[in-house]
C-alpha cells in the first residue's frame, strides 16, 4: 500500500521549510556539479515542495505503486529541483545529490527513466511532456483506470515547441482532463526575457482557444499551487493548465529575473551584479537561510 | 606534412571546434550579403552570437522551434539566401531530420544545418545532447554533404567553404576545448581527405576530435616500430574514395576513429568503400550501439574507449595478427 501524502497534511510553513531546503540543496548540487542550470529549478522549488509533500499520490518506498499519480517533467534540464525534491522525500540518501551530473551517477545531467528509480520520463530535449501525458491519459481511459493524474511540468520557453501545441489540440480533443499542466511562466529562456525571444503573451488566450482551462497562480505561493491543483482535479470538462508564475532563480537576490542564470551553476561564472566566483553559493547559502529564519519567526 | 603546415604535437593549440565556426560565420557574412543566420534560441552557446550582432538585420530568431528553424531557412534559401541554421546536433538535425530531408536535401536548397555541442565532448548534460547518431542520420541523405572539422581552424575553413557551396550542407561541432592541429596555411576542401602523416603499416581515417588521437597515436606507435599512416577525413561525405584507396592499397589495414555511432558514420563509409573495392582487415572506433552519459569529455573517452592507448592496442592487434 503506497503512502497518500494528502492524507497527513503538512502545514504551509512546513512545506515552505522544505522548499527551503530544496533550494539550498539546488545550489550546493550544482557547485559541486560545476555545470547545471539555477534559474529554473530555483524558481520551481515550491511548486516541487508541494507536488511531492501535498499534492502527489506517490510513495518513495515503492515508486512504481500502481495506483500513484505520474510526475512528468518536460522541461528536463530543470531536473535539478526535482532530484533534490525526490531526496528530500526519501527516493534515496541526499548524500547522493553531491553526485548530480558526475560520471556513473544514477542523477544524469538530464533525468534518465531507467537510471533512477521514482523518474517517470526522460527528457531534455524540450517539447514532449505533454504528448506523452497524451499517450499516459489515453492509456489510463481504455484501461478505464480513474483517479490517477498526470502533472506535467514545462516551460515557458519550452511552449516555443509546435509539439506542445500538437499534443494541447489532441488534449482536448479527447477530453483528457486527468492530465494537469504546469506552466512555469518565469519570462525567461535562454537567449533573453520570452517575450523577446518568441511573444507567447496572450498565453492564457491561447491555451483558452486550444480547448483548456487555464488556472492562473502565483507559483512560488505554495498554497496557491495546491488550491489550484485541488481544483483542476474537479475540472472534468477540460484539460487543465496551470499557468504558474514564478520568479527565476527565487530566494537568491543576485539571481532573481535574470535571465543569465538560466543555464549556470554557481561558482562559475561573473554575471554583472553577482558576488564573485569563490563567494557565489556563501552568499546564496547564507540568504537562503536567513528566509528560512523567516519563515519559521512568521508562522511562530 | 610540410605542404599541409600543420602543428607539431608540442605546438597544438586548444579551443571549441564551435568557435571556428563563429569567426568564420562573421568572415563569410562580411563578404556575401545573402549568408543569413537563424538561431532557435541558443545564439551563445552555438556561436552565432558573433554574427548576430555584427549583422542584426540579417539574423533570425525562431525562438525553441528547430522544426521551424530549417523550413524557415529552406523558404529563405529559395530567395537565394544562404541561410546558416544553428542548435544543438542532438535537436537539429535530431529532430527535424524529415523536415531537413524534404525541404532542404530533396528539395536541394543550399540550407545549411550546423550541429552544435556533438558527442562525447558535451560532457555532464549526458545522454540526451550527445547526439551520437548525427553523422549515420545525414549521411544517408541524398544530396547532403557531411563535414566533421578536425579542429576549429578547420571548423572556420569549412564554413568559409560552405557558404561558397550550392548544396545543402551539415556540419558537426564539438561544445569543450579540443586540440588545434591545423594552421591558417592548411589547406581546406570539401570532399578532400588529407594524409595528416604517412606511414607504410598501417592507415588510420579519422575525423572530429578523433584526428588529434589519431596523429599522438602514430607519433608513438611509430617508436614501437609501426609506421602508421594518419588520414583525416573531414568530409564524410561525399567520401574521397581515391585518398583512402592509395593509401589502402599500400597498408592493406585500416582503423577508423570517430566520436559517434560506430554504425553508419565515418567508419561505415569507409567499410563499405573497402568491402566493394577494397576488402582488407578494418578496425572500427566509436561508439557501438549504446547511448552517451554525464561526465567529463576525458572520463568519456576514457569510457568509451576512444584514447590513443586503444588505437594503439588495435593497431598491434592489426599488425601481428599477419
Ligand atoms: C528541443 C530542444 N531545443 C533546445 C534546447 C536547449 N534548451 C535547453 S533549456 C532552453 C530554454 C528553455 O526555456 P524555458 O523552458 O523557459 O526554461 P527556463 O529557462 O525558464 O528554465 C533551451 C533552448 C533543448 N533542451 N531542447
Ligand atoms: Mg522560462
Amino acid at each position: 500500500m503506497g503512502k497518500n501524502y494528502t492524507a497527513s497534511k503538512l502545514s504551509i510553513d512546513k512545506l515552505e521549510l522544505i522548499a527551503n531546503d530544496i533550494r539550498q540543496d539546488i545550489i550546493k548540487s550544482l557547485e559541486e556539479a560545476g555545470s547545471g542550470h539555477s534559474a529554473g529549478p530555483l524558481g520551481l522549488a515550491d511548486i516541487f515542495s508541494a507536488l511531492y509533500f501535498d499534492i502527489l499520490k506517490h510513495d518513495p518506498e515503492n515508486p512504481n505503486w500502481e495506483e500513484r499519480d505520474i510526475l512528468l517533467l518536460s522541461n528536463g534540464h530543470c531536473v535539478p529541483v526535482q532530484y533534490a525534491a525526490m531526496a528530500n522525500a526519501g527516493y534515496f540518501p541526499k548524500d547522493e545529490l553531491k553526485t548530480l551530473r558526475k560520471f556513473k551517477s544514477r542523477l544524469q545531467g538530464h533525468p534518465e527513466r531507467e537510471k533512477l528509480p521514482g523518474l517517470e520520463n526522460t527528457s531534455g530535449p524540450l517539447g514532449c511532456g505533454l504528448s506523452q501525458a497524451a499517450g499516459i491519459s489515453l492509456s489510463m481511459k481504455m484501461d478505464k483506470v480513474s483517479h490517477r493524474w498526470i502533472y506535467t511540468v514545462m516551460g515557458d520557453g519550452e511552449l516555443n515547441e509546435g509539439n506542445i501545441w500538437e499534443a494541447a489540440m489532441l488534449c482536448s480533443k479527447y477530453n483528457l482532463h486527468n492530465i494537469i499542466g504546469i506552466v512555469d511562466r518565469n519570462n525567461i529562456q535562454i537567449d533573453g526575457t520570452t517575450e523577446h525571444v518568441m511573444p507567447l503573451e496572450d498565453l492564457k488566450a491561447k491555451w483558452e482557444s486550444f480547448g483548456w482551462h487555464v488556472i492562473d497562480i502565483d507559483g512560488n505561493d505554495i498554497e496557491a499551487v495546491i488550491d489550484a491543483c485541488s481544483m483542476a482535479r474537479a475540472i472534468v470538462e477540460k484539460p487543465i493548465v496551470i499557468i504558474a508564475h514564478t520568479v527565476p532563480g527565487k530566494g537568491v537576490d543576485y539571481m532573481e529575473y535574470d535571465y543569465h542564470w538560466h543555464g549556470m551553476p554557481v561558482g562559475l561564472s561573473d554575471v554583472a551584479g553577482a558576488p564573485p566566483k569563490n563567494e557565489q553559493a556563501k552568499v546564496a547559502l547564507k540568504e537562503l537561510r536567513t528566509l528560512r529564519g523567516k519563515i519559521r519567526n512568521e508562522h511562530e | 606534412m610540410k605542404d599541409l603546415h600543420l602543428l607539431d604535437i608540442e605546438n597544438w593549440g586548444s579551443e571549441p571546434t564551435r568557435k571556428g565556426f563563429g569567426r568564420g560565420l562573421v568572415k563569410a557574412g562580411e563578404v556575401n550579403k545573402q549568408v543569413v543566420a537563424l538561431c532557435a534560441d541558443l545564439t551563445g552557446s552555438v556561436q552565432i552570437a558573433p554574427f548576430a550582432e555584427k549583422f542584426p538585420e540579417r539574423y533570425v530568431e525562431v525562438g525553441i522551434a528547430e522544426q521551424n528553424l530549417v523550413t524557415v531557412a529552406s523558404g529563405m534559401a529559395k530567395m537565394g539566401k544562404i541561410p546558416f541554421t544553428a542548435s544543438y546536433a542532438a535537436f537539429s538535425p535530431g529532430r527535424n531530420w524529415e523536415q531537413i530531408k524534404t525541404t532542404a536535401a530533396l528539395n536541394n536548397q543550399p540550407v545549411k544545418i550546423i550541429g552544435a555541442h556533438a558527442g562525447l565532448y558535451t560532457g555532464p548534460d549526458g545522454a540526451t545532447h550527445q547526439m551520437l547518431e548525427d553523422v549515420a542520420l545525414m549521411r544517408v541523405m541524398p544530396n547532403m554533404v557531411v563535414i566533421v572539422p578536425g579542429d576549429s581552424v578547420e571548423a572556420e575553413k569549412a564554413t568559409i567553404a560552405m557558404a561558397n557551396d550550392p548544396r545543402p550542407n551539415y556540419l558537426r561541432l564539438a561544445r569543450d576545448k579540443s586540440p588545434v592541429m591545423t594552421t591558417d596555411k592548411t589547406p581546406f576542401e570539401i570532399g578532400k581527405a588529407y594524409v595528416f602523416s604517412p606511414g607504410q603499416d598501417l592507415t588510420i581515417i579519422a575525423n572530429g576530435t578523433m584526428t588529434s588521437v589519431a596523429m599522438e597515436a602514430a607519433e608513438k606507435l611509430f617508436k614501437d616500430g609501426i609506421d602508421a599512416e594518419v588520414i583525416h577525413c573531414p568530409t564524410v561525405k561525399p567520401l574521397d574514395g581515391a585518398t583512402i584507396l592509395t593509401s589502402v592499397k599500400k597498408t592493406k589495414k585500416v582503423i577508423t576513429i570517430e566520436e559517434a555511432q560506430i554504425s553508419g558514420g565515418l567508419g561505415g563509409a569507409v567499410s563499405e568503400l573497402l568491402g566493394e573495392n577494397l576488402p582488407v582487415p578494418i578496425k572500427r572506433m566509436g561508439i557501438k550501439d549504446e547511448y552517451g552519459q554525464s561526465g567529463t569529455p576525458e572520463e568519456l573517452l576514457n569510457h568509451y574507449g576512444l584514447t590513443v592507448k586503444n588505437v594503439m592496442v588495435n593497431a598491434h592487434t592489426l599488425c601481428e595478427s599477419k
